[in-house]
């Protein structure tokens, strides 16, 4: 075999792996759409979009898919609270603080973080924060939005530390050593200087932080209940949209029925939040990149 | 050649030897039973056939019984499939269901072992509520209830103007079913802004940890919870009654007691492990009824389903 065919065949394969993933993100969107398409059919856009009631495996039938947003942003923005702080602050300390034998140790040991099974997390939030949370607010249910939130907090901490160290990192060093040269401190320099020079970096790993926040499906199933609530009430059980797909596809509902396309609905509309997510931080990472060369 | 033509001899022998006491090993199995017996259905009527297969095992150890929980109705649609050998039942079987078996071919029996009461729960911090009538439940669940009535004082002036946190299965489980038709009525449902669970432990956890939650579920799983909830009296009219083995044997505690059963399909029937596992439940059905929460029939009741079953075994 020639040289030249070798390189096609290779070619050829490179291109295969790569169209795999695009054939399969473009089954599952056409999935998506051609179910929730069927379902849109026999429920109307505006009734899903505007009631204030999810009940559709029980008797008085009501389509408004806000219960479901509401437990999920609600969860989504306790974690956040979580995450954002803390680790943005770990960022700054180990990009402009840690020395870098601590910082070499210090980042695979908070990825760990990332890699522990969320069912995990799920019992941890349930068994550990839950009873002690109680013991703070007594009139907090078993099942609530505050403890999956929080320990979801934790478990994306390492998006938003890592992702921002990295931006911190990539500003130029001339602009710290600058920033010193006039005489800031060092906390000076990492918040007015360097946190602000790689604020499009921040933001997009924030962003990938949320976008992973709405997806993300045990903890929630396990901790924070399993009824539709329109609530921004982190101590009552709520039910996001994944805990939702979830109960049903556990469930006993007949294939092709309306209560079975109802979940691919609620999936199409956590899609929806996704897709936008990524398309928004790729637009502030190609709009507000800071360029120093 | 000489010496291999011995051995060979030698180890002929040898096999034949040991294939014959093998062969006679087997004679002493054939007294016992082998085989696999499939069970799923009801998480309600789970502990029961749990707790027997248990003992059964000790009986007959080459016998192994799995027992699975996918709900009354999850199971009839693996046993009407013929994925199962017998359906744990909470609820007799549904037109629906007897349809679809015998399009199948599939022709069965239902037998009753043991009753069961539907437990009312509350939180043991909850210091207003020890009876709640019929009525009352029936105002609280039926589907017009859905986003109007959400705070205790709506159900009872003097109770807390707070919000009631519902708990109970959900619509998979006949349990849900038995639930919503003696308290909301045939064919009408509940609402369904409640926790909705098939999984009991759920419903016991959510209950447990919330003051102001109202659940309910089979009395089985309250016996096993004692310590975290506490009961509630229902009033049908003639005085509150709290579930336990007299009233509902009696039928005391009515509506919310109910006999649970267990299907087996003719095919089942033909396998001797199978009758006789069958025979072994309604046998000590009565006994371990009591150890796991449940009422036992009279002795003559069981009398009957043991008539009933060798019946449909003979066919």
């Amino acid at each position: 075999m020639n040289r030249k065919k070798k390189e096609k065949i290779i070619e050829l394969m490179l291109k295969l792996s790569g169209l795999i993933t695009v054939l399969t993100t473009i089954g599952i969107i056409w999935v998506l759409f051609s179910e929730s398409f069927s379902f849109f059919k026999e429920v109307s856009l505006v009734e899903f979009l505007t009631d204030d009631q999810w009940t559709p495996l029980f008797a008085n039938k009501r389509f408004g898919i806000m219960p479901l947003i509401s437990g999920t942003l609600l969860t989504t923005t306790i974690a956040l609270s979580v995450a954002l702080p803390l680790g943005l602050t770990i960022a700054v300390y180990l990009s402009e603080y840690a020395p870098n034998k601590v910082r070499d140790v210090l980042k695979p040991l908070l990825e760990i973080l990332a890699a522990v099974p969320t069912v995990v997390y799920g019992f941890f939030a349930l068994m550990v924060v839950t009873p002690f949370l109680k013991t703070i607010f007594p009139n907090i249910s078993g099942f609530n939005a505050l403890s999956a939130g929080l320990v979801m907090g934790i478990m994306i901490i390492p998006f938003v530390s890592s992702l921002s160290e990295d931006a911190l990192r990539a500003v130029p060093k001339s602009l710290r050593e600058a920033s010193y040269g006039l005489g800031a401190t060092r906390l000076q320099t990492s918040f007015r200087v360097m946190v602000p020079a790689a604020s499009s970096g921040i933001v997009v790993s924030v962003i990938l932080a949320f976008s992973r926040a709405i997806g993300e499906t045990m903890i929630v199933a396990i901790a924070a209940g399993q009824q539709p609530r329109l609530t921004f009430d982190p101590f009552v059980p709520i039910e996001t949209i994944t805990a939702y797909i979830v109960q049903v596809s556990l469930g006993d509902v007949p294939h092709g029925s309306l209560e079975y396309k109802t979940i691919f609905a609620a999936g199409m509309t956590l899609f929806v939040f996704t897709f936008l997510l990524n398309n928004l931080s790729f637009w502030i990472r190609k709009k507000f990149r800071e360029e120093y060369e | 050649m000489k010496n291999l033509a011995l051995t060979l001899v030698a180890l002929f022998t040898l096999a034949a030897a040991s294939c014959g006491s093998k062969q006679e090993i087997k004679k002493t199995e054939n007294t016992t039973l082998s085989g696999d017996i499939k069970i799923d259905g009801s998480s309600t009527v789970y502990p029961i056939t749990e707790a027997i297969a248990e003992e059964y095992r000790n009986v007959e150890s080459k016998v192994r019984v799995t027992v699975g929980v996918s709900g009354t109705g999850g199971g009839f649609k693996k046993f009407y499939r013929g994925e199962t050998d017998i359906n744990d039942a909470s609820r007799p079987i549904k037109s629906k269901e007897i349809k679809i078996c015998e399009e199948n071919g599939i022709s069965y029996v239902g037998l009753s072992v043991a009753y069961d009461g539907l437990a009312v729960l509350k939180n043991p911090a909850n210091d207003w509520l020890t009876s709640i009538t019929v009525e009352e439940l029936n105002k609280l669940w039926v589907p017009q209830a859905q986003d109007s009535i959400m705070y205790w004082n709506q159900i009872r002036d003097g109770w807390p103007n707070e919000e009631i946190h519902l708990y109970g299965p959900g619509v998979a489980s006949g349990t849900y079913d038995y639930f919503a038709e003696v308290i909301c009525g045939k064919k009408v449902g509940t609402r369904g802004d409640y926790t909705a669970s098939e999984d009991d432990n759920v419903l016991v956890q959510g209950i447990a940890t919330d003051k102001y939650a109202l659940g309910f579920f089979g009395l089985a799983y309250y016996e096993e919870n004692k310590d975290k909830l506490d009961l509630v009296a229902v009033d049908n009219g003639t005085g509150s009654v709290f579930p336990s083995m007299e009233t509902v044997s009696s039928g005391e505690y009515a509506p919310l007691s109910r006999p649970i059963f267990i299907y087996v399909s003719s095919k089942a029937a033909e396998k001797p492990e199978v009758v006789d596992f069958v025979d072994f439940y309604l046998n000590s059905a009565g006994d371990i009824a009591k150890e796991v929460g449940y009422v036992a029939l009279p002795a003559e009741e069981y009398q009957v389903e043991i008539d009933k079953f060798n019946a449909f075994v003979k066919k």
